[in-house]
């Protein structure tokens, strides 16, 4: 087992993105228990009833990351399988990125990782260790909207709002990306974020009016 | 004006029913049958049972009853024609990935896990999903057989059938494929009993006080006690006007735990637990005269329904009300299937049977020579022809000119196939929609704030089309008050009832209480300040002030004005409340036939040798009466006809029917459009006062935002080629067999 899988003792508890926050504390005494399961494998046959099962998963089944989201660093404790999306919502409780479909088919979990798009969904936790993530919660300026949200509420680029926060990181990726120089450009780039209410041609003329306005995105 | 929670939806902060936190929360995830039909023979749930952080695996022998399900009806009533599945009560199966069991663990990703561990044998019976093959099977609606004078019996107004003895004449079948809601927003809910008799459900529904009464009936528990929040529901599109078994799943987990549980469906559930429009086959035949008056119209439609419920939809209405034709016959059946029901999807039944009676149009149009816009022109009627009424308003040629001038239907030929840019074939194609212009009962509480702020409260819900905005205008527009000074704060049963945000109805109902409440306010006021101290204001009534900017004045010596604030001050009152009904006026309503219009256009290019359709253009008129917020009803225009434009192009369930299951289960198999389909949509509105249907003069748009669409663009394809398909969605493959 790899020693960087174990729990970091130094990670402050409150940081833990991990529901099982009690991890550390009962890492001693598990420990020490496991050692006693190895000496007596006919406690092995136990275990399952005991739930011991469940207490080494808790134990060893994570994998400490380190994270910058929307700008401040956290420390976290993961499972292996845990997505991007799944630790943002139910975790971190940063739900404006949502799930619309867990394939990557809808785009409703766009976020950027280093500054990329990347659908969270499709993505690990894990795999985002040491990287920058920002959420629509971490687009503005403070109270200050950044240019997108501003254009999408003047365009009206939305009815449910659903979709929109993953409209609108895809929308800030395509100009950075230089994929925005036409309407037919920003549809084809922008066609892997579905608006089941239909709000396409808002949404492109949102885009449109920050691209030509050449503020920074 | 911009939506009054466009900040939270730009910014993350808009929470839908997922997302909200609650403490000790677990995570449910459902099981679904892998068969058709048959029963559970087996079911193992021990290997999921002893999964990390399992808490509970529910199933039919092991599942907390639900009490009010044992409710029977009385013996002397008559058997229910079907009724909603209910969870977990046996071992039958009904259809395929039917919930059969729910798995709960204290994270999402060890319920996820354990629900995979659950292992079911059943007894197999043969099922029977062809809707092809089965449809001798259809009949007609229970409802229509035990009353004669129900809509769903067949209709005849003239002489039935009269169109086949008549020389020029069309006879047409056409079919649409199931197609399924796809919100964005998976349907979720949280369920929380508070206590043993009292349940709190953060629900996607676009029904807050029907899910309320829904849960208390199944629960047996008060009204009062049971909460239903829906602050904000990621769209739905119909598919929220129903309680669904995932709900009552969640809340038996939620019992049995004894914690909050929080249950998103999968994206593959959504195509089998929460309805959809259902596969339909429809026939049309036409008559007219050689100058193009229709002499007669038949339609029937078949519409597919499950084994255990009898859905039905108004498929046939608009061909018996929107045409001269003396002569008229409908005829509806249903056929069950072993699927799940379906569930009314936007334009519901008029959207399928638009389909079939516009492309008919077009086609008799064709036959005779006329284009289709002066056909529907000659056959415009002034006032119904089913109920003999006169409309409460109908601005339809004046949205069809509208229409017809911004799509350019001038470089429309007759003749298919004429126009062409490059290699792209070019064509122009037009459709009709129409719904009743819709309106229930409502209530609304409005409390005027010392600091002369106004709170409005009412249990409806926006499932995006933008409720609170409209209520807000209305208010400012009837009370003259800036509306960044107005909220109006919807779903949640803790406010006055208002019915479920369904059939384009919310602006027309709850915006008439809104109208009440402020009428009320502005009596309230008026008798403050007549009794003041400042004489200027003796014997004043609302009639001879004037309700502006927050203040109130008096008209002819406007230099006498006091603010709403000062008002409530003044009377040394902290607040000001008033709870306002609003319901139709039901005798009016007997006087005349009330509904909205539309007409779409489309201008297409297909190519001859890929068969491949770009809709390049599109243009949605509506009748709505009149416009609260062009900003957003024209958003829902242009949403309506991006739905159509997957109903005509892309959208189809298919079933692989020797399994019974559906092989279109996400995005990648079912098409829904994206952005690069949708070409540039302008939405135009007639925008005339309909105050016969409600003070503030507005008509519904959901439903006629999506009506006419998909006829629009199969019409517009054959102009573009000749080839007439009958089948939705028109794919290069139908395009190029033909």
């Amino acid at each position: 087992m790899c020693q960087s899988k174990f729990p970091n003792p130094d990670l402050p508890e409150e940081k833990s993105g991990s529901s099982h926050s009690d991890a550390r504390r009962t890492f001693l005494k598990q420990s020490s228990l496991l050692t006693a399961l190895a000496l007596a494998p006919s406690a092995a046959l136990k275990a399952a009833e005991l739930k011991y099962e469940e207490k080494v998963a808790a134990v060893f089944e994570q994998v400490k990351v380190t994270l910058g989201i929307n700008g401040k660093k956290q420390k976290l404790s993961v499972e292996p399988r845990t997505t991007l999306l799944d630790l943002l919502r139910e975790q971190l409780h940063l739900t404006g990125t949502k799930k619309g479909c867990d394939y990557g088919q809808c785009g409703a979990c766009t976020v950027h990782v280093d500054g990329q798009r990347v659908l969270s969904c499709l993505t690990l936790a894990a795999m985002a260790d040491g990287k920058e993530v920002t959420t629509i919660e971490g687009l503005a300026d403070g109270e200050k909207l950044h240019p997108m949200q501003e254009a999408f509420i003047k365009h009206d680029g939305f009815q449910c709002g659903y979709c929109t926060p993953g409209q609108i990181m895809s929308a800030v990726a395509c100009i950075r990306e230089g994929h925005a120089d036409s309407e037919d450009e920003i549809r084809e780039y922008m066609s892997g974020n579905i608006c089941r209410c239909g709000a396409y041609p808002n949404i492109v003329n949102a885009i449109k009016e920050v691209k030509n306005g050449g503020q920074r995105v | 004006m911009d939506r009054v929670d466009s900040r939270q939806k730009v910014t993350g902060a808009a929470k839908y029913s997922a997302e909200y936190e609650l403490p000790n929360m677990a995570h449910g995830i459902l099981v679904g049958s892998t068969i058709a039909k048959g029963s559970i023979k087996s079911i193992d749930t021990k290997r999921a049972e002893n999964a990390p952080g399992v808490l509970a695996v529910l199933h039919y022998q092991n599942s907390p009853k639900v009490p009010g399900y044992a409710q029977e009806a009385h013996p002397t009533e008559p058997k229910p024609a079907g009724k909603p599945l209910q969870v977990f009560i046996d071992n039958q199966i009904h259809f395929n990935d039917q919930p059969i069991a729910i798995v709960v663990a204290d994270t999402l990703e060890r319920a996820v896990y354990a629900a995979r561990l659950v292992k079911v044998q059943y007894n197999v019976d043969e099922h029977a999903t062809d809707f092809d093959k089965n449809v001798p099977k259809a009949f007609l609606p229970t409802a229509a057989k035990r009353n004669p004078k129900h809509g769903l019996n067949d209709y005849t107004r003239g002489k039935e059938d009269a169109y086949k003895n008549e020389a020029l004449k069309i006879e047409s079948e056409y079919v649409i494929p199931t197609e399924f809601h796809n919100p964005m927003e998976l349907q979720s809910i949280i369920a929380h009993w508070e206590a043993a008799d009292k349940l709190t459900v953060y629900d996607k529904t676009q029904a807050v006080i029907g899910t309320q009464n829904a849960f208390a009936k199944d629960w047996k528990i008060p009204v009062e006690n049971v909460k239903v929040i829906a602050t904000f529901v990621g769209g739905a599109f119909g598919n929220g006007l129903h309680t669904w078994p995932h709900e009552t799943a969640a809340i038996i987990a939620a019992k049995k735990v004894n914690r909050p549980v929080k249950l998103m469906l999968t994206r593959e559930q959504m195509f089998t637990m929460v309805g959809y429009r259902p596969h339909a086959w429809q026939k049309v035949g036409m008559s007219a005269t050689k100058d193009g008056k229709i002499t007669a119209i038949t339609h029937e439609a078949i519409g597919q329904t499950s084994t255990y419920e009898e859905f039905t939809e108004s498929t046939l209405q608009q061909t018996r009300m929107m045409y001269t034709s003396p002569n008229v016959t409908t005829r509806y059946r249903i056929l069950p299937l072993d699927v799940s029901t379906p569930i009314w999807m936007r334009g519901p039944g008029e959207a399928t049977g638009a389909f079939a009676l516009e492309s008919a149009m077009d086609e008799m149009a064709y036959v005779l020579g006329i284009d289709p816009l002066e056909f529907r022109l000659i056959n415009h009627t002034d006032k119904d022809p089913e109920k003999n009424l006169p409309w409460s308003t109908k601005y339809l040629k004046e949205a069809m000119q509208m229409g017809a001038e911004q799509i350019g239907w001038s470089k429309r030929q007759l003749k298919p196939g004429q126009v062409k840019n490059g290699e792209w074939l070019v064509g122009y194609g037009m459709g009709v929609g129409t719904f009743g212009a819709n309106r229930g009962r409502a209530k609304v509480k409005a409390t005027l704030h010392k600091d002369g702020t106004l709170v409005m409260q009412s249990a409806t819900t926006d499932i995006g089309p933008g409720t609170g905005t409209a209520m807000v205008q209305i208010a400012a527009q009837n009370l003259g008050l800036p509306p960044e000074k107005i909220v109006f704060e919807l779903g949640s049963s803790l406010y006055p009832p208002s019915p479920s945000q369904g059939g384009s109805a919310t602006v027309a109902t709850v915006g008439s209480a809104v109208h009440a409440v402020c009428q009320t306010l502005k009596q309230r006021i008026a008798g403050m300040v007549a009794g003041n101290a400042d004489t200027s204001f003796k014997g004043a009534t609302v009639e001879n002030l004037t309700f502006k900017d927050g203040y109130v004045s008096v008209t002819a010596s406007p230099s006498a004005r006091l603010s709403f604030a000062d008002v409530l001050k003044q009377q040394n009152l902290p607040e000001l409340e008033v709870t306002e009904e609003s319901s139709p006026d039901a005798s009016l309503r007997s006087k005349y036939s009330m509904y909205s219009f539309s007409v779409h256009f489309a201008e297409v290019q297909v190519h001859p040798l890929t068969g491949q359709v770009r809709v390049t253009n599109m243009v949605a008129c509506a009748d709505a009466g009149t416009i609260i917020n062009a900003k957003t009803a024209g958003n829902q225009m242009i949403g309506g006809a991006v739905g159509g434009l997957g109903m005509a192009l892309t959208e189809g369930g298919v079933i692989d029917h020797r399994f019974g299951r559906y092989v279109t289960k996400d995005f990648a198999e079912y098409h829904v459009p994206v952005h690069a389909d949708a070409p540039n949509i302008s939405a135009a509105f007639v925008n005339k006062p309909d105050l016969i249907n409600n003070p503030n003069g507005t008509k519904g748009i959901g439903e006629i935002a999506i009506i006419g669409v998909a006829p629009a663009i199969a019409n517009a394809i054959f102009n573009a080629t000749g080839k007439r398909i009958r089948e939705l969605p028109i794919t290069p493959d139908k395009l190029m067999m033909v």
